[in-house]
């Protein structure tokens, strides 16, 4: 069972092949057997999930199925869930049972979706590795001894594994593409307001989307479908009519315009991966896509200014942790002051303090200019970059991360090396796009992923390009260790 | 711009956060490297630049002032460390 897409999930279910519930205890068995090896899961929802699988059995029996109804899940930890702890990955939040349901959550309950549990993640999504999480890194399938990648990295470790057949992300920098890679499936980040925000919680909130981990394209369609539409409670979210996802999957190519960057292709990038994603253009231009090398010249000033815009959100953003109204509080402050100071040294990680305090540096009395109005007006540069490149080309392809999965502890205490592994992800949330990151081969037995960059709301064209890579190709159906 | 332990001190105080002070130099030696890295970005001329602060350059949107939440005090209260009557509790503040 653990094998099928959740197309195929969807359809049996229907059939009767097997009951939601049988799923339900079948992932949850698998979830429990690799916990200890994986660390995918912060929270497994072991009882609720039973409960909400024997719901969606009586309405596929009462024919009230709705488009997921009876598919298990699992939600990253940032996303808040009703009644169940939602900690994001930080002492802070240890303790923290969410009051209310994100939007994605509550829309995939409406979907029918059951579900797992809430997966492990670098601590409020700051990070590249999972290894900035309380509780503990997520280890990489493929080989346990390497990075599942992060944010989303717990999602991506469970996808993998096939301890869920899909899962929520969320990516400010790269956090659903580059984990996906890393792990060898499937992860789609959205264009900036075509996911609602509401419940998700907040690290920099001009560039924070969630979307959908899968093994497939066809899969991460599906799921899209549930996430994605307006929401009146995200003052960001955009409000436009969402199209069919799946409809128009298998278009074919011919004549698709793809531009490689030159800049993705330059220093800096493994040679292992630099052929893998060759060969896999290559077997682009064999279905009838047109390559065109294309530029996008201020490519190299996505992580300076990044590392400008993020942490300033951040700083605004986790100024709300005051140990007063939720979340972790100090023993016995002395005064309110003390009880700021240590409620919050005291409950948040050191990649956490780095980037509050980066954010705090950048926009105080005397440095504003300088950092964070620079930091905007390159950001306007990037993103024009990406406009004349559109009006070329329909697509950008290129790698999604630099090298495969590094060593737990190669970058740990290296904060900026750590921060270039996101170099060809970043650019595309400051600018606001939507990217896909599909499995496209194997360098050293790891898996490498195939980066694919759309115009805004061109997530049904993404998905389509990737579909039909997936249908010429089973690198998406490798799966690791005796999963 | 290389940072002191007295900036990290600073500016540790500004964001309200405990730090040891074991960890002012690896603090002062990590936010130096990263502000060299952020500081790449001076090597391009952005004079009349438009900041961009949305990606999609759309405006906040409006909505009618109407009520549309109901009172969850006692619900959202539930989750703080220490309330009393409705209110929640800190150190004193006025002796």
């Amino acid at each position: 069972m653990h094998n099928l897409s959740i197309k195929r999930l969807v359809e049996a279910l229907r059939a009767k092949k097997f009951s939601s519930r049988d799923l339900a205890e079948h992932f949850l068995a698998r979830i429990e057997r690799f916990q200890e090896r994986l660390n995918s899961f912060i929270t497994v929802t072991h009882d609720q999930a039973l409960a909400a699988a024997d719901a969606a059995d009586q309405r596929i029996h009462a024919g009230d199925a709705g488009p997921l109804t009876g598919v298990p899940i699992a939600h990253k930890d940032i996303f808040c869930t009703d009644g169940v702890k939602t900690s994001c990955g930080s002492r802070m939040l240890d303790s923290f049972v969410a009051p209310y349901d994100a939007t994605v959550v509550a829309r995939f309950k409406q979907a029918g979706a059951v579900m797992l549990g809430k997966t492990n993640m670098d601590e409020f999504a700051m990070g590249s590795s999972n290894e900035t999480s309380y509780y503990g890194p997520v280890k990489n399938p493929w080989d346990l001894a390497r990075v599942p990648g992060g944010s989303s990295g717990g999602s991506a470790a469970a996808v993998a594994a096939r301890l869920v057949p899909g899962a929520t992300g969320t990516d400010t920098g790269g956090s659903i593409r580059q984990p996906a890679a890393l792990c060898g499936i499937t992860g789609l980040k959205p264009t900036y307001g075509l996911v609602s925000r509401y419940g998700m919680i907040a690290f920099a909130s001009s560039l924070d989307q969630g979307g959908p981990l899968a093994r497939t394209a066809e899969d991460c369609a599906l799921l899209l479908q549930a996430m994605a539409g307006f929401d009146p409670r995200d003052s960001t979210s955009i409000d436009r009519a969402v199209p069919d996802y799946s409809a128009g999957l298998d278009k074919p190519l011919d004549g698709l315009r793809i531009g490689l960057p030159k800049e993705y292709f330059g220093e800096g990038l493994d040679a292992g991966v630099a052929r893998v994603i060759e060969e896999a253009i290559a077997g682009y231009r064999s279905i009838g896509c047109e390559v065109a090398e294309i530029s996008l010249p201020n490519s190299g000033l996505a992580v300076p200014v990044y590392y400008v815009v993020a942490p300033a959100e951040c700083s605004s953003n986790l100024a709300r942790y005051d140990g007063v109204r939720y979340g972790y509080r100090c023993e016995d402050p002395k005064d309110l002051t003390d009880l700021y100071k240590r409620s919050r040294g005291e409950g948040f990680g050191a990649e956490v303090k780095r980037r509050i305090m980066i954010g705090t540096y950048a926009l105080s009395a005397g440095y504003y200019d300088a950092y964070y109005l620079k930091a905007q007006q390159v950001r306007r540069l990037i993103s024009n970059d990406f406009k004349r490149a559109f009006e070329q080309v329909d697509v950008i392809m290129g790698p999604t991360s630099p090298s495969t999965a590094f060593r737990l502890g190669e970058k740990a205490n290296d904060p900026v090396k750590m921060y270039l592994s996101d170099i060809y992800t970043i650019a595309v949330n400051l600018a606001g796009l939507p990217g896909i990151s599909i499995p496209a081969g194997f360098h050293d037995g790891l898996p490498v992923g195939l980066q694919i960059i759309g115009n805004h709301f061109e997530e049904a064209r993404l998905l389509n390009v990737a579909h039909k890579f997936q249908q010429e190709t089973d690198w998406h159906t490798r799966a690791p260790m005796e999963a | 711009m290389a940072l002191t332990s007295e900036d990290i001190k600073k500016i540790a105080h500004l964001a309200r956060l405990q730090i040891d002070e074991q960890d002012i130099p690896g603090y002062a030696r990590n936010l130096t490297e990263i502000l060299a890295l952020v500081e790449q970005m001076n090597s391009v001329d952005t004079s009349g630049v438009q900041p961009m602060a949305h990606p999609q350059d759309v405006s906040q949107r409006l909505r009618p002032d109407e009520v549309t939440e109901t009172d969850q005090r006692a619900h959202f209260q539930q989750i703080a460390p220490q309330t009393e009557a409705g209110l929640y509790l800190v150190p004193r503040v006025i002796e």
